[in-house]
């Protein structure tokens, strides 16, 4: 037996490693966090928006970004590979490999001076070379380390950046090093890299100005890219009138080895389109693709969307042969198939959708890590197990095994974290730091007596503000008793000169005048209760960001500024007041609701991570939806591995089952709730932390196409059901299969993404079992997405054949003589197509569970129209809710694979273990707080918070009946909307209170 | 007028439109100097009502950023947000003052070039417009009076429960379940801001000698009809009273106007 370690290293700092390791940092691990490049972000860094919500990339990552940076269990290690794996899960011995980065990563401030002065100029890799930057540089404005790194293969040694560097950080005799680290486990998550575009010279790239990349487009699109957003020709700088996108660029295309399906760029392209066209008005937009890969969550709306109200064109069943160019004005010509025509049209530009392929670097994984890689490079992993890589204790996620979208990453990544601290539970909290600060001083009876430290930022502020002015002026201010000036006020020794100063001068508030409070707000909280002060005593001025970075030509009007912003802070630190800390304490344990794949999975996980589990089923047996699903479409056995989940869910003592059980209620809030059962006749209550609902789906009972009229129509399960039982009869010469059945139409506008690949797998069988059988699939678009798209390639090579068909012209079936009859219109032969089968199986929808809703009030979480439940944050929340404590998975979210059941059940359990891993869970203290005197209960604030964390109340008062609001702060987040709602000032957010934020005004209006 | 340095306060949420002023900051994008930010968790946080405070101690122009919409950090906070400065802009121009002077955008964590830009020319727009006329040497009596009125109306009641409603009204529709159209709800509230207003005119007027109905339609420039009917209303709420009759002219005095 060796020894565990509690520390776990996380290979790849884009948006799934830093899910992963701040899951596992959350949970009380110690995180190692390895990234090649010098800044960590990967690929979502780069996007300027999202589909399907239009969200700006940055905007949701940031904070993350930052989180992941400051996290006091995270050490980032950047510009660094891994070099080799010793030992074995629970005790690895690893050796990386740091790179010189030439920067003193502890001194650098990130302020890119040395930058500015930098007389080499490259091609930004960030930006897709569209502009340059310097050989010393930071990657993206809002990198995380913010700080900068020497690019050794184009650095010509002149020496001017050490010169320029106020902080003295820059080493040119660092040398490249090794270093050892013992972990537990490992997540990879080293993400993807693109298609080689010189790889499909047929379409110009590289030679055509006006052929782009779908990533070019994409810097094009975002304000930080290379003309600030706008659209340009690169031939001509003109805005273009039309822009095309070709799909599928390097993606299901056998001759170049890529037969996948790269499962994004679909709606990477429609996204495109829109905000394309939102950029650049009066713009065309046209998409050529095969088959339209919708096949997420609001992803079809979003498709719809954009034809019916952005206009955008959609011609399908094309795979664009060529790209022609006009020699003398660049424009693009291409053509393409529209219904049985071929038509040519001209274009201004051309964007390759270009499709993903394994991380260049998969050969090192494999060979330092010993992990298999599946056909086209990718890391090999099982349906059954999609987060463990062939290696025990080496864990992935991400676009590493597939490739997929930021959602479907986020949960592998939360999963992956439950897989790799399962094993190493046992170590919580053995390597993690706990901050331990004096006791807090009492200022209760104090005047104000406040400290102000004003930065210089080497000279990035000092440069243009007279610093040595703005703390004589900040002496002035009233109840100021100290101020003086720091070359770094966030250096290391200027903390402790601050707590110093804090009791020598017994300050009771201190303001911090410097940078954004964004990023450094928690490390002068955390200074001042160093001191002995409740961190919510401190106020900001941003000098740097808001002032001297953008003021630089004015010193004299920046250098007022500054003051006046300093006046401000003072203005509201004098009415500061200490917030208490909210303290919750936690029950150990989860109710899961559902026992189903992913309510069992999920069971499980919570139990592997120490804490109890009750899995509550309302139906007589575990299994769900699965129960009948009897082979994969890479052919195992499902009952085989569903069998040994009952029983392992039945044999672990910290699972504990309720079938046949009904959820009469359930009260209370993140770390307490109160559930009554109803089970066996009898009424019982469970005491639980956190709550995951893993309700399932339902397979939808059609009434078309003769269904329940003809026994010879069947739905997909059932089919599934007659191929492995004998139902399907000896002699069947032809099976029809119908797509979309219930999905995709005007009541159920959802896809139901499985049904294609479903469809696949049943005809493969069946082929498989009478070779000489035709079987005919009827589809709109077939929606084989990733390496399911092997399986379809096959299906077609096998001889099934594939019909498209139209919304508006369904296939036809009826009884005639006794015989099946299917008519059909072929779209492309724009001929009728007729076949007799002697089964027809229906793809039909999937549907939300019916106690959705019951349970969407029990727990007030939200139902997407279609009544699935709404998680969250659509790309990086996917399986949390709003309401905190209360977690998804599976089906409950939207039609998913058993696969992509068993992450989201992985990632609820990695989302509970960082509530319920701590003791006490310390909630943000800047919570809304009812002044009930001044309250009359007229409730206008409870409808608009959006976390119904408002109720009105009654209560009885001097004999009279008084109504007034009362707050739920574990619900509340402290937004203010009900602030700015009340009419009589009864309800305050703490921190931005009325009187605080009046100060602040009328000190930013003083006449000076 | 050549050295108006015009003083500007912006409302910024925390984590898109002070986001995006920081990546100004970060790619040194430069504007004037004339902001001065207060940083709030979320746009919605602004009550309107602050806004005309900000008028009344001599802002020269007001500006409120938060995330587009769609990307409030709070899920619905900007929607509020929205509606709320529909009320400000109106008010402002029942008040004679240049709507212009208040400005709402939407900047995102990414859009720092443009959260310059917008610094640029709304510190210039202002420049051009000039200094507010309730402050300064000869301060403009009539406008901030009728600034301090649209303050008062604006922590209503009536129109705090309107303004909120309305969001609930578009997305969810009313308690009959009927969604209303945005220029349905948008008259709804303008009619009730209108009639407010004018009522707290007449409070204002009222507030210290009695006044006929003549009179404070001259003083007021609201129809005497009008006049006479908002009284009749006032009247049923005790905010204001008949103090006596002069000649054929009953003269009313007001309730106490609330400061």
């Amino acid at each position: 037996m060796v020894d565990k370690v509690g520390a776990v290293l996380v290979v790849g700092g884009g948006i799934a490693g830093m899910q992963a390791s701040l899951d596992l940092a959350d949970s009380g691990y110690k995180v190692y966090l390895l990234d090649k490049s010098p800044n960590i972000g990967g690929a979502m860094s780069q996007l300027d928006k999202t589909f399907p919500t239009n969200d700006c990339a940055m905007c949701i990552m940031a904070p993350k970004l930052v989180e992941t940076g400051r996290h006091h269990n995270i050490e980032l290690l950047t510009g660094a590979s891994l070099e080799a794996v010793q030992g074995s899960p629970g005790n690895f011995l690893v050796t990386i490999k740091k790179t010189a980065r030439k920067v003193d990563e502890t001194k650098c401030t990130g302020c890119g001076l040395c930058t500015n002065f930098c007389p080499v100029e490259v091609p930004d890799e960030y930006n897709v070379g569209l502009v340059t930057r310097k050989a010393i540089y930071v990657k993206y404005p809002q990198a995380v380390p913010a700080v900068v790194s020497i690019d050794l293969e184009h650095c010509i040694g002149c020496g001017i950046c050490e010169g320029q560097c106020e902080a003295e950080a820059i080493i040119y005799d660092q040398e490249e090093h090794m270093m050892d680290i013992e972990v537990g486990s490992i997540v990879v998550a080293p993400g993807f890299d693109l298609f080689d575009l010189a790889r499909k010279p047929q379409y110009g790239y590289g030679v055509y100005p006006n052929v782009l990349s779908s990533l070019e487009l994409e810097r094009m699109l975002s304000a930080t890219g290379p003309h600030a957003g706008m659209v340009l020709r690169p031939s001509d700088g003109e805005v273009p009138r039309n822009i095309a996108f070709i799909q599928c660029v390097g993606s299901r295309d056998k001759q170049i080895g890529n037969t996948y399906c790269s499962s994004v760029c679909c709606m990477f392209s429609i996204k495109e389109a829109i905000i394309a066209k939102e950029h650049t008005p009066g713009l065309e937009a046209h998409i050529f693709f095969m088959d339209m890969r919708a096949y997420g969550k609001e992803f079809d709306a979003y498709y719809s969307r954009a034809e019916e109200e952005h206009g955008i064109r959609f011609t399908r069943g094309n795979r664009i042969s060529s790209v022609e160019e006009d020699p003398v004005t660049h424009n693009l010509f291409m053509t393409y198939v529209d219904g049985a025509d071929l038509k040519t049209e001209e274009f201004d530009i051309v964007v390759l959708s270009v499709g993903t392929e394994a991380p260049v670097d998969t050969d090192k994984l494999k060979q330092v890590l010993g992990i298999d890689l599946n056909a086209h490079s990718f890391c090999e992993t099982n349906i059954f197990d999609p987060l463990s890589t062939s290696e025990p204790g080496i864990y992935v996620c991400g676009a590493f095994s597939s490739p997929k979208d930021i959602p479907d990453s986020v949960a592998q990544a939360s999963g992956a974290a439950a897989m790799a601290s399962s094993h190493i539970s046992t170590e919580r909290n053995k390597l993690v730091e706990i901050r331990e600060f004096p006791p807090e001083k009492d200022i209760s009876d104090e005047d104000s007596r406040i400290g102000a430290f004003i930065c210089h930022c080497g000279i990035n502020i000092g440069g243009v503000v007279d610093v040595p002015a703005v703390v004589e002026y900040a002496k002035t201010l009233p109840n100021v008793v100290y101020a003086e000036d720091n070359v770094y006020t966030c250096s290391q020794d200027t903390q402790s000169k601050i707590v110093e100063t804090i009791k020598e001068h017994n300050l009771n508030r201190v303001i911090v005048a410097s940078c954004t409070p964004r990023t450094h707000a928690p490390l002068f909280m955390n200074t001042i209760r160093d001191g002995g002060l409740n961190p919510y005593l401190f106020e900001m001025a941003n000098i740097r960001e808001h002032c001297s970075w953008v003021h630089s030509k004015e010193p004299e009007k920046a250098t007022q500024k500054a003051k006046d912003l300093v006046r401000m802070a003072v203005a509201k630190a004098a009415l500061l007041e200490p917030i208490p800390p909210i303290k919750i304490s936690i029950a150990k344990s989860a109710l899961i609701i559902g026992g189903g794949i992913a309510g069992m999975t999920a069971a499980l996980g919570i139990a592997d991570q120490g804490f109890d589990a009750y899995l509550v089923e309302k139906k007589d047996e575990l299994g769900g939806m699965t129960r009948r699903i009897h082979f994969a479409l890479s052919g195992e056995d499902v009952q085989a591995r569903m069998n040994e989940l009952i029983d392992k869910v039945k044999s672990n003592e910290r699972v504990h089952v309720y079938t046949k059980a009904k959820i009469k209620d359930i009260e209370g809030f993140i770390g307490s709730f109160m559930t009554t059962l109803e089970h066996e006749g009898e009424e019982k209550q469970i005491r639980h932390g956190v709550v995951l609902v893993a309700t399932g789906g339902i397979e939808l009972k059609p009434d078309e196409y003769l269904y329940g009229e003809d026994p010879r129509v069947v739905t997909q399960l059932e089919y599934e059901d007659m191929l492995t039982n004998g139902g399907l009869k000896e002699g069947t010469k032809s099976v029809a299969m119908i797509q979309c059945v219930g999905s995709r139409k005007e009541e159920r506008p959802y896809c139901s993404r499985i049904c294609c690949t479903e469809t696949i797998k049943n005809a493969l069988k069946t082929k498989e079992m009478m070779p000489d059988a035709n079987v005919y699939v009827f589809h709109r678009d077939m929606r084989t997405y990733g390496f399911r798209e092997n399986y379809y390639r096959e299906a077609a090579e096998k001889g099934v054949v594939f019909v498209r068909y139209y919304p508006e012209n369904p296939p036809k079936l009826t009884v005639n003589d006794g015989k099946l009859e299917l008519t059909a219109k072929d779209p492309f032969l724009d001929e009728e197509i007729v076949v007799s089968p002697d089964v027809v199986m229906l793809a039909v929808a999937t549907l939300p569970n019916a106690d959705n809703e019951d349970l969407s009030t029990f727990l007030k979480i939200p139902l997407t129209k279609d009544k699935f439940f709404l998680e969250a944050h659509m790309k990086l929340r996917p399986v949390d809710f709003a309401t905190e404590g209360v977690f998804l998975c599976g089906l409950a979210h939207s039609p998913k694979f058993v696969e992509e059941c068993l992450a989201q059940a992985n990632a609820a359990v990695s989302r509970a273990t960082t509530i319920l891993a701590q003791e006490e869970l310390e909630l943000e203290a800047t919570k809304s707080c009812v002044i009930d005197a001044k309250c009359d209960g007229c409730a206008y604030c409870v409808d608009p918070c959006p976390y119904d964390a408002i109720t009105l109340i009654e209560y009885m008062s001097d004999g009279a009946v008084k109504k007034t609001v009362d707050v739920d702060e574990t619900a509340c987040k402290g937004c203010g909307v009900c602030q700015a709602t009340c009419p009589k000032e009864g309800i305050f957010v703490r921190g931005f209170t009325l009187d605080q934020i009046n100060a602040m005004i009328e000190a930013a209006l003083e006449v000076t | 007028m050549a050295d108006f340095e015009p003083k500007i306060v912006g409302f910024l949420c925390n984590w898109c439109s002070y986001a995006g002023a920081d990546l100004a900051g970060v790619s040194r994008f430069q504007y004037p100097t004339n902001v001065r930010v207060v940083r709030v968790m979320c746009s919605a946080r602004v009550d309107p009502s602050i806004i005309m405070e900000m008028f009344l101690q001599g802002a020269d122009g007001v500006f409120v950023g938060g995330c587009h919409i769609g990307d409030c950090h709070y899920i619905t906070g900007n929607h509020y947000t929205e509606k709320r400065m529909k009320l400000v802009r109106k008010l402002l121009e029942k008040v004679g003052m240049s709507r212009q002077r208040f400005r709402l955008e939407w900047v995102s964590a990414s859009e720092g070039v443009r959260f310059a830009g917008i610094m640029k020319d709304f510190a210039e727009l202002i420049k051009e417009i000039g200094p507010n006329p309730v402050v300064g040497d000869s301060p403009d009596m009539a406008k901030m009076e009728k600034l301090f009125i649209a303050k008062n109306v604006l922590e209503d009641f009536r129109l705090r429960a309107l303004v909120n409603k309305q969001v609930e009204f578009l997305e969810k529709g009313n308690v009959y379940g009927k969604k209303l159209d945005e220029e349905e709800l948008d008259k709804i509230l303008y009619d009730a801001l209108t009639v407010e207003f004018d009522r707290a005119v007449i409070l204002w007027k009222t507030r210290r000698e009695p006044l006929s109905v003549k009179a404070i339609s001259e003083a007021t420039n609201i129809p005497p009809d009008r006049v006479l009917d908002e009284i009749a209303n006032l009247r049923r709420r005790d905010l204001i009273k008949l103090d006596r009759i002069e000649g054929q002219s009953p003269l009313y005095i007001s309730q106490g106007f609330e400061v």
